[in-house]
């Protein structure tokens, strides 16, 4: 069912960490901004798969949206409105309340993972960037089990942060990809520095190189670090990004903002090198 | 409802009225054991375990919705104070089953589990601090537990039942983000001994506090009392210019907000100390590294308020 409907999918990116906190979620929303600022005709998918902590909606500032049904299936929010070239999918849009608390086991996380990949009407999409939860459980092997079909296009992408810690659950996260033999494009380093909006010296509050050291030793290509932007966090983690009144043709005020923040320049090129090794493959 | 992994689509549950009658139960391969009732009689752990915690006196969750705010490094530290106490029992039991990171933090990363007679033994970090994770069972610590929940739950249960934990005055429970196969099973095993209280941690952001409203829904869904909140990384000094910047904005008010909407206690705040996560990669107390510095007095103001809220002090 699921590779039936993925079908029109041309590149599945799975973002992975073995890490909480690390910024799966803001990668993951970073990731598909970029790729959809790549062409103006290009369309991408986001889905959620962090079933107990969705983060999504809340980063596309589509929080109280809802899901609708079709007769072709669920249909997608739009994060972009009436262009209709980013579709999100997360398990927040099916919640009553904000507040409520997904408690499932295992068995029912699959049911719902396969309803995503099943159910849901995505139409053609160029790239489908899936987000996942911390470690190597239910959810990593789902998504992989209902897509083993589809095999030669998934990859990944694996986020960490420059500490010890991260870094120890970024090794266990390569250590699967290579047991369920799922290609690695390369490896992102978050939160390294942070620029001190006072005086501009940088701090390394998570410590720094941890990760280009680790894709040095792993033979992982490293796509780039990424400074701690304090612009793009209060970006992501404000629900109003229409700032108000401003609600002209421009129907996508979220990727206006963030084509303002310098994290976007940096990201470009971490798109550019993720699309590049995608063409080669 | 409690599904096994290999069950068929319309599968009842095992503890279900109709496990093992229903039309979805024809050729499971579990039909015959859930037919005979066997499932619904109680986890045949649970009379072992209640007699192995029946030496501790206090059992504490710390838990958060989302990853990566802090709760293994604020366990640590809540149980090297603790153990500060020559007369007190400290242990640590690390339901985190993918990610273990409380190894690495409190410097036994190396160390290995022995089992003897009376069971598993815990990795003692010093005479008063016990403490067992998945983490010193792996032969290596780049190797993956890529485990569905059945098996997370097996390991947790003998977590309780088969570690010689011995008298303990305290066991502090640090568990993975979310709410799911660990946080049920850790609840449904402790149900009948008793949990003393959770603790849950958060950032400023909302991403962060949105998570931790679906983790105080749960507690108050199963009936966990909430100690109450702590704020990580709320604030960050400069080194250089000793302005202080907020990394993670509290765009909707941070904890202060969100403890008050609850009716939650706010424990107390935790500024951002880039020596805080080194301690942790070096894993020492960072505490006694730096007793001075203002996170180390937040810290101990909300490790003195959770000995008054429990009666301690």
């Amino acid at each position: 069912m699921a590779a039936k409907r993925l079908e029109t999918v041309k590149h599945i990116i799975i973002v992975l960490s073995g890490k909480g906190g690390v910024g799966k979620s803001s990668v993951s929303t970073q990731l598909a901004l970029s790729l959809y600022n790549s062409s103006p005709t290009v369309r991408v998918g986001i889905l959620d798969v962090d079933l107990t902590g969705p983060s999504i909606p809340r980063m596309f500032g589509v929080d109280n949206h809802a899901v609708h049904q079709s007769s072709d299936g669920w249909v997608p929010v739009y994060a972009d409105g009436a262009q209709a070239r980013l579709a999100c999918m997360s398990v927040g849009f099916l919640l009553k309340n904000k507040g409520d608390s997904v408690v499932w086991r295992g068995p029912k996380k699959n049911g719902m993972i396969r309803q995503f990949l099943s159910d849901v009407r995505w139409g053609e999409l160029d790239y489908l960037v899936i987000d996942t939860p911390p470690g190597t459980s239910d959810e990593h092997l789902s998504l992989l089990e209902h897509m083993a079909p589809l095999h030669s296009r998934l990859s990944s992408v694996i986020v960490t942060t420059p500490q010890a810690v991260a870094l120890m659950d970024a090794m266990k996260c390569l250590s699967f990809t290579r047991a369920v033999n799922l290609p690695v494009l390369g490896l992102i380093e978050n939160m390294s520095g942070y620029v001190c909006p006072c005086c501009g010296e940088i701090s390394n509050v998570f410590s720094t190189g941890g990760g280009q050291e680790m894709a040095r030793r792993e033979e992982l290509r490293f796509l780039g670090n990424l400074p701690v932007d304090t612009e793009l966090v209060s970006l992501l983690d404000a629900s109003d990004v229409g700032g108000g009144a401003e609600k002209s043709a421009d129907a996508f005020p979220l990727l206006a903002r963030y084509q303002a923040t310098t994290s976007c320049k940096l990201f470009a090129e971490i798109a550019t090198s993720i699309v590049g090794s995608l063409a080669v493959a | 409802m409690d599904v096994p992994t290999n069950a068929p689509e319309h599968c009842p549950g095992t503890e279900s009225e109709q496990a093992g009658k229903a039309d979805a139960c024809a050729g499971c391969d579990n039909q015959q054991v859930c037919a005979s009732g066997q499932t619904k009689l109680p986890d045949p752990n649970l009379p072992f375990i209640t007699q192995r915690m029946s030496t501790v006196k206090r059992k504490i969750l710390v838990l958060s919705g989302k990853g990566g705010v802090g709760k293994s490094t604020f366990t640590a530290q809540l149980a090297w104070a603790f153990a500060a106490d020559d007369q007190l029992q400290t242990g640590i039991m690390d339901v985190d089953i993918c990610g273990p990171s409380i190894p690495t933090i409190l410097g036994i990363a190396s160390e290995q589990v022995h089992s003897s007679s009376s069971g598993w033994s815990p990795v003692y970090v010093q005479d008063n601090l016990g403490v067992m994770s998945v983490g010193f069972m792996l032969p290596s610590s780049h190797d993956a537990i890529m485990w569905r929940g059945p098996k997370k739950n097996g390991l947790i249960s003998q977590f309780l039942k088969d570690v010689d934990w011995g008298d303990l005055d305290y066991l502090l429970v640090d568990t993975p983000p979310g709410t799911s196969d660990e946080h049920l099973s850790i609840v449904q095993y402790l149900k009948e001994s008793g949990i003393d209280g959770a603790i849950l941690i958060t950032t400023p952001q909302e991403v962060a506090l949105q998570d931790v409203r679906r983790e105080i829904d749960f507690c108050r869904k199963v009936g966990i009392r909430i100690i109450g909140l702590v704020e990580n990384m709320s604030g960050f000094v400069c080194p250089s210019c000793k302005t202080e910047s907020q990394i993670f904005k509290p765009s909707t008010g941070g904890g202060k907000k969100l403890a008050q909407d609850t009716g939650i206690e706010l424990l107390g705040s935790i500024p951002l100390d880039p020596r805080i996560g080194k301690s942790a990669d070096y894993g020492v107390s960072f505490i006694d590294e730096y007793p001075d510095s203002p996170a180390s007095i937040a810290y101990l103001d909300i490790i003195d308020r959770i000995k008054v809220i429990l009666g301690d002090q």
